[in-house]
Order: C-alpha cells, then sequence, then structure tokens
C-alpha cells in the first residue's frame, strides 16, 4: 500500500493548483464575465470531458489524474468544469458509448464547449423507481418516431436544450426492459411542453414535460431500437460514481465545525456537548470512509478491474449524511436554524435540498436493491 | 496510489485460509483448549505469523501492519482463538518502548514461539486512560489484573503497571503469578485474572511507557481487534446472506423480501466502511504514526457499534434457529459483545476523533 501519486501525475496536481492560483480570484472579486471566461479557460486546458477519448475532443485523462483534477477543483472550491452537469456527468459518456460518429460530431463538441445544457427524460408519474416499466410511446413512422406521453421530476427541463429521452417502441415485450429506446429531443420541439414544478426550497428546478405527437428524426435515436435499457444502465452507473464527492464534504464539516464553535447550547459551548461532539465525529467518519472506501474503489480502477455495484455504498453514506449533517445543523441553532434571514441560513436552505442528491439517480432502496441482488447474490424482488 | 493488498499479501490470506480451514475449523474453536494452542502455535511460529511484525534480524518476518491486518482478519473470521493479538502487542510494545538488549532478548524468542504472551493493560474495566492503569510496582508487584487476555494460553504476561516513575509494562514468567480464568461470553477469548504476590519488577523485566507509548498501544490494540472484526463480520453478512438464499417462506426465499435484504445491504455498507478505514489505521501504524491516533479511532468506532448491530440481526434474521447453540452465528454476536469496548468502545473513540478534529 501506499497513498503517493507518482512524480508525473503530482506535476499534473501542481498544474491544477497553478492553474486555480492564477484564474480562480475570491467569490466576491468575480466579474460578470468570469464564469465565460472561467468555461473557456478549462476548456482550453482539456479539463472539460478530461476522461473522454481524444478523438472526440476529450484528453484521455487516466484515473489517477480525474481523481487529482477532481480533488483540486473542490478543494479550491472551483465552479463546475461546465454549464451541462448531465450532459458531462452522461449524457456525453453515454453518446460516446453508444452513438455514431455522425452523433458524436453533432453532440459532443457543443456539451464539451457549454453551448448546450441537457437534461434527462427518464422517470413517469407512474414510473420512477420502477424505470424500466415507462409507458412514454414512441412509433416508428417513416423516418422518425412520433412520440406520446408524459415524463416528471425532470431535473433542469425549464433551461434544458436538449433531453436525453426514454421511451417504449415495444409494449408486447416478455421482458419489460426490451423494448426501450432511447432518443435525443430538442426541448424546442413543436409538441413538447414544459410545466415547471415547485420543490419544498422554493425553487423550480424540475418539471412536468408533455410529449404530444412529437416527431423525433430516426437520427437521434441513441443505441439501437429495443435497446435503450443498456443505454440507461450505463448511464446511471456514471451518475453514482460521479456524484461523490468527498473533498466538498469535508469542506462542510469544517463549516459546519465552525458554526459548533459559535453556538451555545444549555447556557454552555456547543462544542464541550458530549453529544454535539459525538455527531461531529460521526460525520467525520462516515466521510473518511467514503474517502477510503473510494480509494479502494479507485485501486481496483487503476489495476485494470472494472467497478461493478460498489458505487451505490458511497451514494448511500453520502444521501444519510446529506440529510443528517444539515438536519443536526438545524437542529443545533434551535429556534433561530429555522429562520431564512440570518447569517447562517444556508443551513436552513440547504436542509430542504436533499432529495437533489438522495433521491436523484436512484432512491437509497434502490441502491441496497442494488448491493443485495448484485454483489449478496440475493433474489430479485 | 495503491490502497489495496499486494501478490504477496493475497498468497499469505489464501495460506490463513487454508490453515483455519484445516487445523482451525469451528468445531475446534468451540474445543478450544491449551492444549490445542500449543500444537497449533508451534505451526503458526513455522509458518511465519508469531513473527510477522518482528524485525528479520530478530529472526521475525519483517513484515507490517498491513500484512498482520491480512491474518488477523481471516482468524478473525474463524473465530480462531490462537493469541495473536496479545502476541502483536507484546511485539509491538517491545519495539517501540523496549531498549535494544530488552528486543535482543524478548523479540527471538517471540518469533520463534517459544515465548506468547498474555496482554492486559487497565485495570479499570471501561477506562482507557494512563490513569486506568493502577496495579503497584512502585516497589515488588503486589496485587490482581483482572482482565488479561490470553494469559492461559502464554508462557509470560505483559500488563499495565505504575511504577515510581509513570506508567510501565512488566513482563513475568506466568509460573511467577496466579492466573484465574475469567469466565467470559466469548469463550474464543479466553481471560484470566492474574494475581501478583511480591514479585519483582526490575528494570530489566519493565517498559516504561510515555503517554504517546500507551497512546500509540493502544490504538495498536483498536487496530488489531477491529481487523478481527471486519473478518468475523463477513462471516456473519455470508452465513446471513447464504440462509437468506435458502430459507423459504410465504412462497418466496426471504432475501427476496426487502425488509431482510436491505438490512443485509446495510451491513455490507458497514462492513465496506470499517474495513476501508481499518486499512488505512493498519498503514498508519508503520508509515504515518502521527495519523494513526485519529485513523485507529475511526475504524474502531464504526466497528464497534456496526459490528454489535450486525451480531445481533445476524441472529434475529435467522430466526429461531440462529438464537441455538449448535448454530455458528450467536458464537459472532458473542464476539462483537466482547470486541466493542476492547481499547475503548464507540463513545470513547468518537469523542477523540471531536478533539483530533479540532473540537
Amino acid at each position: 500500500m501506499d497513498f503517493d501519486f507518482t512524480p508525473d501525475e503530482e506535476a499534473f496536481r501542481t498544474e491544477v493548483r497553478a492553474f486555480l492560483s492564477q484564474n480562480l480570484p475570491p467569490r466576491n472579486e468575480r466579474s460578470g464575465s468570469f464564469m465565460r471566461d472561467w468555461l473557456d479557460k478549462v476548456r482550453a486546458k482539456g479539463w472539460v470531458g478530461f476522461s473522454w477519448p481524444k478523438s472526440v475532443g476529450g484528453s484521455d485523462g487516466d484515473v489517477a489524474r480525474q481523481a487529482i483534477l477532481k480533488e483540486e477543483m473542490a478543494l479550491a472550491g472551483a465552479p463546475p468544469l461546465g454549464t451541462s452537469f448531465m450532459g458531462l456527468a452522461w449524457v456525453g459518456p453515454g453518446i460516446i458509448q453508444y452513438g455514431t460518429d455522425e452523433q458524436k460530431a453533432r453532440f459532443i463538441p457543443d456539451i464539451l464547449d457549454s453551448k448546450v445544457t441537457w437534461c434527462t427524460g427518464y422517470s413517469e408519474p407512474n414510473h420512477g423507481s420502477d424505470l424500466a416499466a415507462i409507458q412514454t410511446k414512441a412509433e416508428r413512422i417513416g423516418d422518425h418516431y412520433k412520440v406520446n406521453g408524459q415524463k416528471i421530476w425532470t431535473t433542469g427541463a425549464p433551461y434544458a436544450d436538449w433531453m436525453i429521452l426514454l421511451t417504449r417502441t415495444d409494449f408486447n415485450t416478455e421482458v419489460k426492459h426490451d423494448g426501450i429506446t432511447c432518443l435525443l429531443v430538442p426541448m424546442k420541439t413543436e409538441g413538447v411542453e414544459v410545466r415547471p414544478i415547485e420543490n419544498m426550497a422554493g425553487d423550480r428546478h424540475f418539471a412536468e414535460v408533455f410529449f404530444t405527437d412529437v416527431e423525433v428524426p430516426i437520427e437521434n435515436r441513441l443505441g439501437d431500437e429495443g435497446k435503450g435499457w443498456a443505454v440507461t444502465i450505463s448511464a446511471l452507473a456514471n451518475e453514482r460514481s460521479s456524484i461523490g464527492e468527498v473533498t466538498q464534504m469535508f469542506g462542510k464539516l469544517e463549516d459546519l465545525k465552525q458554526l459548533v464553535r459559535g453556538t451555545r447550547k444549555q447556557g454552555a459551548p456547543a462544542s464541550e456537548d458530549p453529544l454535539v461532539r459525538r455527531r461531529i465525529a460521526e460525520f467525520e467518519t462516515k466521510i473518511a470512509a467514503m474517502k477510503y472506501n473510494g480509494l479502494r474503489y479507485l485501486t481496483r480502477q487503476l489495476r485494470g478491474q472494472p467497478l461493478s455495484s460498489e458505487t451505490s455504498v458511497n451514494k448511500l453514506l453520502r444521501a444519510s449524511l446529506e440529510i443528517e449533517m444539515d438536519d443536526f445543523a438545524v437542529e443545533l441553532q434551535g429556534q433561530e436554524g429555522v429562520q431564512f434571514q440570518t447569517q447562517t441560513a444556508r443551513w436552513a436552505r440547504s436542509s430542504l435540498s436533499w432529495p437533489n442528491v438522495v433521491i436523484g439517480g436512484g432512491t437509497p432502496n434502490i441502491q441496497r436493491n442494488i448491493i443485495s441482488e448484485r454483489i449478496l447474490g440475493l433474489p430479485k424482488d | 496510489m495503491n490502497f489495496g493488498f499486494s501478490e504477496e499479501q493475497e498468497l499469505l490470506r489464501d495460506q490463513v485460509v487454508r490453515f483455519i480451514t484445516d487445523e482451525c475449523p469451528i468445531d475446534v474453536v468451540r474445543t478450544f483448549e491449551p492444549d490445542t494452542n500449543r500444537a497449533l502455535w508451534k505451526k503458526i511460529a513455522e509458518l511465519g505469523w508469531v513473527g510477522l511484525t518482528v524485525p528479520e534480524r530478530f529472526g521475525g518476518s519483517g513484515l507490517k501492519w498491513v500484512d498482520l491486518t491480512v491474518v488477523l482478519e481471516e482468524t478473525g473470521r474463524g473465530l480462531c482463538p490462537l493469541p495473536l493479538t496479545s502476541n502483536a502487542l507484546a511485539c509491538a510494545a517491545i519495539l517501540r518502548s523496549g531498549s535494544i538488549s530488552q528486543q535482543k532478548e524478548w523479540l527471538p524468542k517471540i518469533a520463534s514461539g517459544s515465548v506468547v504472551f498474555g496482554f492486559g493493560l487497565y485495570d479499570e474495566p471501561n477506562w482507557i486512560d494512563k490513569d486506568a492503569i493502577t496495579l503497584d510496582a512502585s516497589d515488588r508487584i503486589t496485587g490482581t489484573k483482572t482482565f488479561v487476555s490470553d494469559a492461559l494460553l502464554a508462557t509470560h504476561v505483559m500488563v499495565g503497571v505504575q511504577t515510581k516513575n509513570g506508567p510501565a509494562l512488566t513482563m513475568t514468567d506466568v509460573n511467577a503469578v496466579e492466573c484465574v480464568a475469567l469466565n467470559v461470553m466469548d469463550r474464543t477469548k479466553p481471560a484470566a485474572q492474574v494475581s501478583f504476590d511480591q514479585v519483582q519488577a526490575t528494570v530489566e523485566r519493565l517498559l516504561p511507557l510515555s503517554d504517546a507509548d500507551l497512546d500509540y498501544l493502544n490504538s495498536c490494540g483498536a487496530v488489531a481487534i477491529t481487523a478481527e472484526m471486519v473478518g468475523a463480520a463477513e462471516a456473519v453478512l455470508g452465513l446471513t446472506s447464504d440462509y437468506a438464499k435458502e430459507r423459504i417462506q410465504f412462497g418466496h426465499p426471504i432475501g427476496k423480501y426487502q425488509g431482510v435484504k436491505h438490512r443485509l445491504a446495510d451491513m455490507f455498507v458497514d462492513i465496506e466502511s470499517f474495513k476501508s478505514l481499518l486499512y488505512y489505521a493498519a498503514w498508519c501504524v508503520d508509515d504515518a504514526t502521527d495519523e494513526l491516533s485519529q485513523a485507529a479511532s475511526r475504524a474502531k468506532a464504526t466497528a464497534s457499534d456496526a459490528f454489535a448491530q450486525i451480531g445481533i440481526d445476524g441472529v434475529g434474521l435467522h430466526g429461531a434457529i440462529g438464537y441455538t447453540a449448535e448454530y455458528d452465528v450467536q458464537l459472532y454476536l458473542k464476539r462483537a459483545k466482547w470486541a466493542r469496548a476492547m481499547f475503548g468502545d464507540s463513545d470513547f473513540h468518537y469523542d477523540r476523533v471531536a478533539t483530533l478534529g479540532g473540537l
């Protein structure tokens, strides 16, 4: 065992740090054009789609450098490397794996250059966790598909340019996973209607999306007809591994400790309360477990062993941490914890946004199904 | 970046697994006696496991605690009662606090298997602190050490004492003391009450313990016990998953039901977590001693509570069969209860994590 990176890898870390110290001013000193400049600069460095093949405009960045890049960006509190989180996290990788050469040429550059944003049309009113049962119908008519149906909880739909859409082209298959077809749909297409839904935090990031006789040309199909489930599975796997961000959580823990230091409970400093101390230590320990789990899985990847479902482990740990840390912070502050006008209102606000992480990409119970069925070999239910 | 075991370490693991299967399967574990220990100790001494962390110049294998972790995971999986953790802690204490002449005297004998140590640090049952070491050695040692692990399997005991110069460990021949077996819930972790009556405490037989030494040793203890807990917890998960695949109720294997399968998935997540924390702590023993306290506390705190629940749920998910003495899963529940407080319970270790984390 050793935890050192190679000199070459460390040189890469130095390069990233140098770039960040030059190009990432403190939050309050960032100009109006900062974000556009930032996106152009990280693109020029080849860090957007860093792991993607050079043939499509990526950098073929290896697993170790990917980890270093992610870690340094998170340590510096850097903004995202692109405007389309979903485009970079799984739509791009899905197109690279399953798309035609024409599709790669057509879609990948715009994702890398942050010219378009993507949303993900998976969940339906009656089919969320049971995703393979979706009913949105795509009918092949000549050189296009005619789509009718409804999606819901579509994050980013109110401002996305494109959607990766899961449809059913065959209603008579024995196995529900067959008969699913994946389409790439411009949100401006006639017949697509977006109705934003307000979430409990008061934001309108997700929406219902209705499809009425929407025509999607055949060249917008990703993968073969009836083979959309494979595309989805690989996309969800990408999602699971891209959400576990340990560095960011350690940062949040430090903020939480700061809150504890500045808070009194029962007339005494909260930092002296044994239960408060224990909760903080439990959070820290769980984040550390995520870190070392991640390094073990990274080592497996470095040794060329493919990851299976282990990423569900950190997804579950993160889910409970996201909920518990915010909840603890709100409770610790007593009546002040539920106020939106205070200096520490960020905790009240984030205590209402955990479903983004906890439910998006597969609920905790779905992760438990994955672990028990794929790793422990228990029967499917 | 390489946070995994080497090929040599995997071969060592295979060797231990074979030994447990052939020489110390569960029926041997259930009837383990000092005679069993003597015979098996000779064999594992020949395999090089008792001197695993003893430097080669003293006749050992010169390996690290990461290698020891591999051995302890597998002996823990089989609930093997051989006194490997006591032995490893004695080695660690002599290497850290012993003089050159003490190292020369004791380490080769440990490595050859001719000296086996029982080990007991504290006199208080639930207090991890130098003040919890009270056995008086200001002159001759007189008094009783209540909890000494493996004393009845050992040739010598290494126990915590208070000298005029502060805490120390004494190394004493078992023939110079009286050992009375304790009736421990976990029979695979035998312990004795050891009484000293005017036993000499010469400098050659004492290892002085600074605060940092004691902290190091307690952390090593936590690492060793947690390594055994990893193997033992995986054994519970394996036994219970297998049972859940076979046991049919309401027309289906019970492992199909989420009330069962989700608890098993959570066990897996917990074990992965304290396993990863443990591996890092084991690496710290030799390669990042300044981080050891924090790493060991994180691992032991997580394992103490998680394995306790795994032991309970392992029995519970089996239903009545798990409650029987004949079925093995209950042995692991007992191990979980034994291990929970050894070298500090979760309250102790989480509080240390909080302190080391700046609270």
